[in-house]
């Protein structure tokens, strides 16, 4: 492991940090910056290969504040973008920043085909569930019936899980945290980084102006976020609770909440396996959504998919650098079927 | 073959067509590929409807493919035939209007039949009378029998057979006009001789029995001979514009020494562009099939941001959807190039034919002031050089630019006399290896108004950018009122000192006299030609054709005072006429505007000039 001893706040850019106050923003980039220097030691990546693309959107103001290469792009652009940056240089540690909105509605394209590639990109997406730099329109992410500006009446489509989404393009990693657990979204962005290939970190993100206490019900504070979610780790069982007294078990070809000492032991519990390949169990835990369930958070998947397309892109460009006659444009132009003038 | 005579042609133009799935492209580009490897000068045009497989039969899905051959360079593929190739009635209806006066037609005789003709919508059954080609050469030997015929030994069931009726019909032509069989035979050994050895025997047997077939019958009255051209010495190849462009631009990122990316998404008829990119990873190019057009260009941002030399190619509607990530690339000046092989639009439009309609779109299409460089290349060939150009003022000028070609000069092919890469110039991009003193600045300019191109991965050089109005030194986001009029004025006056690094505007033809014809990109072959052949009749005519579109190069002005009329021609409804209104507001212009989306013919643009002479 290197060790490049960077604090925080070699990522700390001069600029000041625009957000409103009390927004969950602020949060993410604290966790984030707090982050790298682990990462940076963790995927021996010194200072100069971190590079962050945003698209459009409060979410993607988040480049400006890091004192890293940053590419503020075009709204819901950003993962296309990031595929350019990342398949031009593998080397480089790239990152998107990117929104609801961003990325699962103007951008939803880019989002699961950058998946489907599985690009080697980390992404954090900012779920406020809401549009606020255009001040307060409901989001793909707006639960069923919430009133917006263009919901006056209620909206009338459903939302979108992003866990959902990035587990059936057949995403090789998905993470959840929530913006004010500072520490997991930390532990989270490391796993990401770690992660070969494409991972998505969903942050549940309260926007204070436009749509405050989205999330509250299950996660408002640290009692109500102990009851309702649970944190999953990679070998524990899937136990939660203040108490920690409730767990997940597999009944009936669901999952089922049970309460330890009713008729079920902790031996009875699942033990999260991150790294099972199958997607049906991990799809079932990104899905699950209160008040039925818990809310899952932590490292939900985390898969080794060995085919990760900027690697193969590079590859290729090797192996035919080494096998092929042609080695520069005038092979080329003399390669094929040509005849002299004399 | 002693009883029929040989006469010198100095050129001739010859057009296969059939249904589009009978092999015409093929048929047409191994017969102008033996022209070209017997020293003929070749122009070609593939003509072909937009559907792979159009209903059989019909007009509606013909396709055809013009070849013009001569004893000298060709300079387009001709507007009317010497010689149709007909594989049904369709076809002889489709291209009737294309036939020279007394030409020869070569008609499968088999193919007319009672319900051919229903499907062709011909009346009567003899397509001859109908059409009104009783003075016509027209030779109609039942080819498909005769195919059959000569392939029955190969074991090969009737599909396979009537498949290469195609070659026997190139087998007569072969004949005609006295061309080897070598170059054919050997690109079908290398098409099928793994895949099946088979096939590619009886295609060679189907030639060479149309060959004897020619020879030994006295359908054909007598052949002919082209002889070579006297082209400049040196190694030639025939190259297409898709490939040239593809080409050219690999050769930009050579000179640069960066590596070539193309983020593009499939489209008609760009698409050879990507192909022929995608199989070039020996010489370092990367490429990217992207989910659609905005992806294709973004990608393309993203790697140019990480110090590749970065491409899109797409037609007409990509460029629409392209249009705000152009806007970014200007914005963050970043070097891009856009190839925009344009086609019939708006819209869908007409995929497979050719125009010139987007050129306003390169120029304006975007919000804000949003200036970039637009260069147009003008024939098959110079598409290598105008991608090179592309490349190096991207490059060098920090900025995108649009490269214009379209269907026709995509599409078609010529000779091309291999350039050397030597004979190139550097390209010296503004890259920043180490942080100045105080600091890397992103928006610090060269003498160029270029900004300096700083790669992620390079120590001390992080730095920000993005579609946001940005401080003109420092590149932090700015709303200051003057600073947005500064950098908007600095962006567009980057773009106007391009004009000091192209070269001047010539003019070909006299510098001064009645009347000069000006245009613009893929109509140069056409142009040229039809004011050689007034020139030759002592007309005083010149001809201004455009490469360097925004900036214009300099002298413009000074060339068009020296002319009593100007005549801007155009396959669109006037769209350069308008711009060089717009910069040139001292003349007048006439115009002369094509869309039915096909090339201009000699014959309408001689007619043009003419009566605008006699005015």
């Amino acid at each position: 492991m290197a060790e490049y001893k960077y604090t925080a706040a070699d990522f700390k850019s001069d600029q000041e940090v625009r957000w409103c106050p009390g927004c969950g923003d602020h949060a993410i980039l604290n966790a984030v910056q707090r982050a790298l220097p682990e990462i940076a030691d963790a995927t021996d990546t010194p200072h100069n290969k971190f590079t962050f693309v945003s698209g459009i959107g409060c979410s993607s103001r988040f480049i400006y504040y890091m004192k890293t290469f940053g590419f503020h792009s075009v709204h819901g652009r950003a993962n296309a973008v990031a595929t350019g940056v990342k398949t031009a240089n593998p080397d480089l540690s790239v990152w998107v920043a990117t929104g609801d909105g961003d990325s699962l509605a103007i951008g939803g394209n880019h989002f699961i085909h950058a998946i489907r590639r599985n690009v080697d990109l980390n992404m954090i997406l900012f779920n406020n569930e809401i549009y606020g730099l255009t001040k307060g329109q409901y989001s793909p992410t707006s639960k069923l019936g919430k009133i917006t500006k263009t919901s006056p009446y209620g909206t009338v489509e459903k939302p979108f899980n992003p866990g959902e989404l990035v587990i059936g393009a057949k995403g090789s990693f998905f993470a959840r945290s929530i913006d004010m657990e500072v520490m997991l979204t930390k532990e989270c962005l490391v796993s990401a980084a770690k992660h070969k290939g494409m991972s998505v970190v969903e942050v549940l993100q309260n926007c204070v102006i436009f749509n405050d206490k989205t999330h509250a019900l299950f996660a408002g504070d640290k009692a109500t976020r102990q009851e309702h979610t649970i944190t999953l780790r990679h070998g524990e069982k899937m136990i939660f609770g203040a108490n920690r007294d409730k767990g997940l078990v597999f009944e009936n070809m669901k999952l089922k909440v049970v309460t330890l000492g009713e008729g079920y032991t902790e031996e009875d519990l699942l033990t999260h396996d991150a790294h099972e390949k199958d997607t049906t169990l991990h799809a079932m835990l990104a899905a699950m959504k209160y008040p039925d369930y818990p809310v899952a958070v932590g490292v939900i998947r985390d898969v080794d998919d060995p085919v990760i397309y900027d690697q193969g892109v590079q590859q290729q460009v090797e192996e035919m650098k080494a096998k092929s006659k042609i080695r520069c444009m005038d092979d080329l132009l003399h390669s094929g079927e040509t005849w002299e003038v004399e | 073959m002693e009883q029929n005579k040989v006469q010198e042609l100095h050129d001739v133009v010859i057009r296969f067509s059939g249904d589009s799935g009978d092999g015409m492209q093929l048929t047409g580009t191994l017969f102008s590929d033996t022209a070209a490897l017997e020293g003929n000068g070749i122009s070609t045009f593939p003509d072909y409807p937009a559907e792979i497989r159009a209903p059989q039969g019909t007009v509606a899905g013909v396709s055809g493919f013009q070849v013009h051959f001569g004893d000298h360079r060709e300079l387009n593929p001709g507007d009317y035939c010497d010689v149709l190739v007909a594989m049904n009635p369709a076809a002889l209806k489709a291209n009737r209007k294309w036939l020279k006066r007394s030409a020869t037609v070569i008609l499968d005789g088999d193919s007319i039949t009672e319900e051919n003709l229903k499907k062709a919508g011909f009346t009567t059954l003899d397509p001859i009378e109908e059409l009104g080609l009783g003075d016509y050469n027209i030779v109609a030997p039942d080819i498909t029998s005769l195919t059959r015929e000569a392939l029955k030994d190969t074991g090969l069931d009737n599909r396979a057979v009537v498949k290469c009726k195609n070659m026997f019909a190139l087998g007569i032509c072969f004949w005609l006009f006295d061309c080897h069989e070598d170059h054919a035979f050997q690109y079908l050994e290398a098409k099928f001789q793994k895949k099946n050895p088979l096939i590619a025997e009886a295609n060679k047997l189907a030639i060479k029995a149309g060959y004897n077939f020619a020879a030994n019958t006295h359908q054909l009255a007598s052949h002919y001979r082209v002889a070579p051209a006297h082209l400049e010495k040196g190694t030639y190849r025939t190259i297409s514009g898709n490939v040239a462009t593809a080409w050219g631009l690999m050769a930009a990122a050579e000179k640069a020494g960066l590596p070539l990316f193309c983020g593009s998404y499939p489209i008609t008829p760009a698409t050879v562009i990507l192909e022929e990119l995608a199989k070039r990873k020996d010489l370092n190019v990367k490429t990217v099939q992207a989910e659609d057009e905005i992806a294709g260009i973004c990608t393309a941002i993203g790697a140019a941001y990480a110090g590749n030399f970065a491409v899109t190619s797409t037609s007409g509607p990509g460029l629409s959807l392209k249009s705000e990530a152009l806007g970014l690339a200007v914005m963050i000046e970043l070097p891009l190039v856009v190839v925009d092989v344009q086609r019939g639009g708006p819209s869908t439009g007409l995929p497979t034919k050719t125009e010139q309609s987007d050129l306003v779109q390169a120029l304006y299409g975007r919000n804000g002031e949003c200036p970039l460089i637009v260069v147009a290349a003008s024939s098959p060939s110079d598409c290598f050089h105008y991608a090179f150009e592309a490349g190096r003022l991207a490059m060098e000028h920090m900025t995108p630019v649009v490269l214009l070609t379209d269907g026709f000069i995509a599409n078609g092919s010529e000779p091309w006399r291999i350039p050397s890469m030597k004979d190139y110039p550097a390209i010296v991009p503004p890259i920043v290896e180490t942080a100045p003193e105080g600091g890397f600045m992103p928006y610090v300019r060269n003498e160029k108004l270029a900004r300096g191109w700083a790669f992620p991965g390079k120590t001390g050089l992080e730095h920000r950018v993005g579609g946001l109005e940005k401080d003109a030194v420092k590149g932090s986001i700015s709303h200051d009122p003057s600073n947005h009029q500064k950098m908007t004025y600095l962006r567009a006056e980057k773009v106007r000192k391009v004009a000091d690094y192209i070269p001047a505007q010539t003019v070909y033809g006299n510098a001064e006299g009645e009347l000069l014809v000006v245009g613009w990109g893929g109509t140069r072959g056409h142009l040229q030609n039809a004011v050689d052949q007034l020139r030759e009749e002592g007309k005083s005519v010149s001809l201004c054709h455009f490469n360097y579109i925004n900036p214009l190069p300099k002298g413009v002005g000074e060339i068009f005072a020296k002319f009593k009329k100007i005549v801007v021609c155009e396959l669109n409804e006037g769209q350069f006429a308008n711009y060089l209104r717009q910069q040139f507001q001292e003349f007048q212009y006439e115009q002369y505007n094509k869309v039915e989306g096909q090339p201009f013919t000699i014959v309408e643009l001689k007619e043009k000039f003419e009566t605008l002479l006699q005015k």
